[in-house]
């Protein structure tokens, strides 16, 4: 089963080089890790995307855990939540034709078109991962020049909250 | 008061009691080296290569409950522990390991004696630190001993340039230490014990399994109580041996691959199943999909990651083995009256039987050596006293059958990792914390070349310990592997050129006792134990063609063991 696990751990340098280790040591999946320091700067959030039976999970919960650098955590799939991944993506989009098709596309996924040349449109989306992938879908027979991907961002809804 | 880095280093270790520090010198531990120089409270052991350093430490470690201190220098100094880190890792054994590293501002260069120290020891440390401020070094250093005594034990590396070593600070070595991301829970949960007695007095076919926790934990006291206001049988793993004494009538000796038929066959049959300070580990399980089917298991360990790991568990008690048994037995008596001694009467006549098969009965032999045997004699010579260390392999498990042992903390073996090249530097590092005790390391002739340059360090600093090689000119579980598995295709298993134990023993100024006649080993053995001064190596050349039994074999569950050959024949006829 997919899996969100959010994090709050210290902001020290190997931090996050603890986190990737314990997951390639240990065998477990990761689909997508995304961190960066909090409104307190000696803590780092991080937001960990992966996959496996309920105890793995369990097991993955409990190493992370024991880092002697992780704070605090959550499993943010465990109840209601809110999550986000930021997309760029270069594509190619050459005349009036497809230019409009494009532009049309991004209007739909409700995205955002950051930057312009005569032959390609940079493009902004923000959603879940359902829709940004949705999106390249979308994108058909447009030419996709590069795409990157922000990687899940995760929030608890309501009171939920993931503090010290 | 202003002090140097270096001066701080050695201040820390002065002000955290230390005793011992186990080392070697380099480029860039200079300025420490200097500062040891200079001062006479803390005593540094001069090794002969670093990861001798750190088995000294880790058996320190293992004998007295104190976090081992190792101090190197950096690149191949580093390098050279990690084996002794990853073994002390695995076994949860507190240790500080303090890594000089080239300067501030030459880390990244590919310096001289440069290595990614903290990046290399991150997998098989508790935790590391580099420190790159002179004023976070005390405080980083009373982190290091807290987090490495602490919860589960375990190593934890300091790395400290050398130029943080010159620079100066105002020193204060903090009595506490608050981390808000570490706060181990020591005491169970008073609602889980009481779930768990629950369980063990309704129990029918019960069994008490113990490990490394209990002793790492010191709660062999209050195991002793539990276990005998319960009347269970009871099993240890091989780390736990000690905690309940060898010849308790609710012991069953060790489990696990090459633990006794009554021991495993109580696990395979139990209904009840009451884990402490135990992992679960592929040696002591054999295969999972067999272990245990009828089990409903309690466990207690202070790491929940433990928990559950491998085995399901029905109530999980987090906490220190020590204290929650404490705390169990502020209940127990009120609960015992609950326990149906007749049934588990009927239980203990099935375990009994079980235990009339004798799987430790071995073949004795007039003409050669029978390593077990030598262990039986060490232990009677030592009246079961002496703290024994182990390497690895036919040997330990001779040494984990035949001694049989009554106190915690006198077994000190590498279980976790399995590190051949354990037992005389473990060895070594007990009897400096035991200067007035027996300490015997029982070895192969495999294993004991490992770390053998230590003898060096034991004639430097007079330590007398006792090396018994039990030598069969075989890595003999290897070979014992080749023969069950492998069609008796030997590779590269066997010892050719080997050298003479006593010459060499001698060239270093110890004494060596070669023994090879049956006849000759109680009057070898008399006489290396009368020399409480000196350094015995006891080359003992056994049958080379004994195995290990009873077994276990890979995939198989604990009701599949193998007895010794003559015994699985008795049992053929007896079952037709």
């Amino acid at each position: 089963m997919r899996r969100i696990i959010s994090l709050l751990l210290e902001n020290e340098s190997g931090a996050l080089s603890r986190v990737a280790g314990l997951f390639s040591a240990r065998g477990y999946n990761i689909e997508s890790l995304t961190v960066a320091p909090t409104e307190d700067p000696t803590l780092s959030r991080m937001t960990i995307v992966t996959r496996g039976s309920d105890s793995i999970i369990e097991q993955i919960t409990k190493q992370l855990n024991k880092l002697v650098d992780v704070v605090k955590l959550i499993d943010l799939t465990e109840g209601q939540h809110i999550e986000r991944e930021l997309m760029l993506v270069k594509v190619v989009a050459h005349g009036n034709d497809e230019r409009e098709e494009v532009k049309r596309l991004v209007d739909i996924f409700r995205g955002r078109i950051i930057d312009v040349t005569d032959s390609t449109y940079t493009l902004e989306m923000t959603g879940n991962g359902d829709k940004v992938d949705a999106f390249i879908l979308a994108l058909g027979q447009v030419e996709i020049i590069e795409v990157v991907r922000s990687g899940i961002s995760g929030i608890g809804r309501g009171k939920r909250a993931l503090k010290v | 008061m202003q002090l140097t880095g270096a001066d701080i280093v050695v201040r820390c270790l002065q002000d955290e009691g230390i005793e011992y520090i186990f080392g070697y010198p380099g480029g860039a531990a200079l300025h420490i080296y200097d500062a040891l120089y200079k001062q006479d409270k803390v005593k540094h052991i001069l090794v002969r290569h670093e990861q001798g350093a750190t088995h000294m430490a880790d058996g320190y470690a293992r004998a007295t409950g104190k976090a081992g201190v190792v101090l190197v220098t950096s690149g191949p100094g580093v390098t050279n522990t990690v084996t002794g880190i990853a073994t002390a890792y695995m076994d949860s054994v507190p240790m500080v390991v303090l890594t000089a590293q080239v300067p501030s501002h030459l880390i990244g260069d590919d310096a001289f004696q440069e290595v990614d120290t903290v990046g290399i020891t991150r997998p098989c440390v508790k935790h590391n630190f580099l420190v790159g401020d002179v004023n976070k070094l005390a405080e980083t250093m009373k982190k290091a001993f807290y987090i490495a005594e602490s919860g589960r034990p375990g190593p934890v590396v300091v790395d400290i340039p050398k130029d943080v070593t010159a620079k100066v600070a105002e020193y204060h070595y903090p009595e506490v230490v608050d981390m808000r991301s570490y706060q181990p829970r020591t005491r169970g949960h008073i609602k889980q014990i009481s779930r768990g007695l629950d369980l063990l007095v309704q129990a029918k076919r019960p069994v008490v399994y113990t490990g490394g926790g209990v002793v790492l934990g010191d709660g062999s006291a209050p195991l002793r109580k539990v276990v005998s206001k319960l009347g269970f049988p009871s099993t240890s793993t091989l780390m736990g041996l000690g905690a309940i004494p060898h010849d308790d009538p609710n012991f069953l000796g060790m489990l696990g691959m090459h633990g006794t038929y009554e021991a495993n066959m109580a696990m395979h049959q139990c209904d009840v199943m009451f884990a402490i300070g135990a992992r679960f580990d592929d040696r002591v399980t054999g295969e999972l999909s067999k272990f245990a089917p009828d089990a409903r298991i309690i466990q207690i360990d202070i790491d929940p990651s433990s928990i559950g790991k491998n085995v399901p568990v029905e109530v999980p008690i987090v906490g220190d083995c020590g204290q929650v048994l404490e705390q169990m037995l502020e209940q127990l008596d009120a609960r015992l009256g609950e326990i149906d001694r007749t049934v588990v009467g009927e239980w203990w006549a099935q375990v009994d039987k079980w235990r009339a098969v004798k799987s430790l009965d071995y073949q004795p032999s007039k003409d050669k050596i029978v390593p077990q045997l030598v262990v039986e004699r060490l232990m009677q010579i030592t009246d079961g006293e002496a703290f024994v260390s182990s390497d690895v392999g036919q040997h330990q498990m001779w040494a984990a059958q035949y001694y049989g042992f009554s106190k915690p903390r006198r077994w000190i073996n590498s279980g976790g990792l399995g590190t051949m090249g354990f037992g005389l530097p473990a060895a070594m590092g007990i009897q400096l914390a035991y200067p007035d005790d027996t300490v015997i390391c029982i070895s192969g002739d495999a294993s004991i070349q490992m770390c053998l340059q230590e003898l060096s360090t034991c004639l430097q600093y007079e330590l007398p310990v006792k090396i018994i090689n039990l030598n069969n000119q075989y890595m003999g579980m290897v070979r014992q592997w080749q023969e069950f598995f492998y069609d008796r295709r030997y590779s590269h298993s066997y010892m050719d050129a080997l050298p003479d134990f006593v010459k060499l023993s001698e060239s270093y100024g110890h004494v060596g006792i070669r023994v090879e006649d049956p006849a000759d080993l109680d009057e070898a053995l008399n006489r290396a134990f009368s020399m409480k001064d000196r350094l015995v190596f006891v080359d003992v050349i056994t049958d080379p063609t004994v195995n290990v039994y009873p077994m276990i074999a890979a995939g198989k569950g604990h009701n599949e063991m193998h007895l010794q050959p003559d015994q699985e024949e008795h049992q053929e006829r007896e079952l037709a």
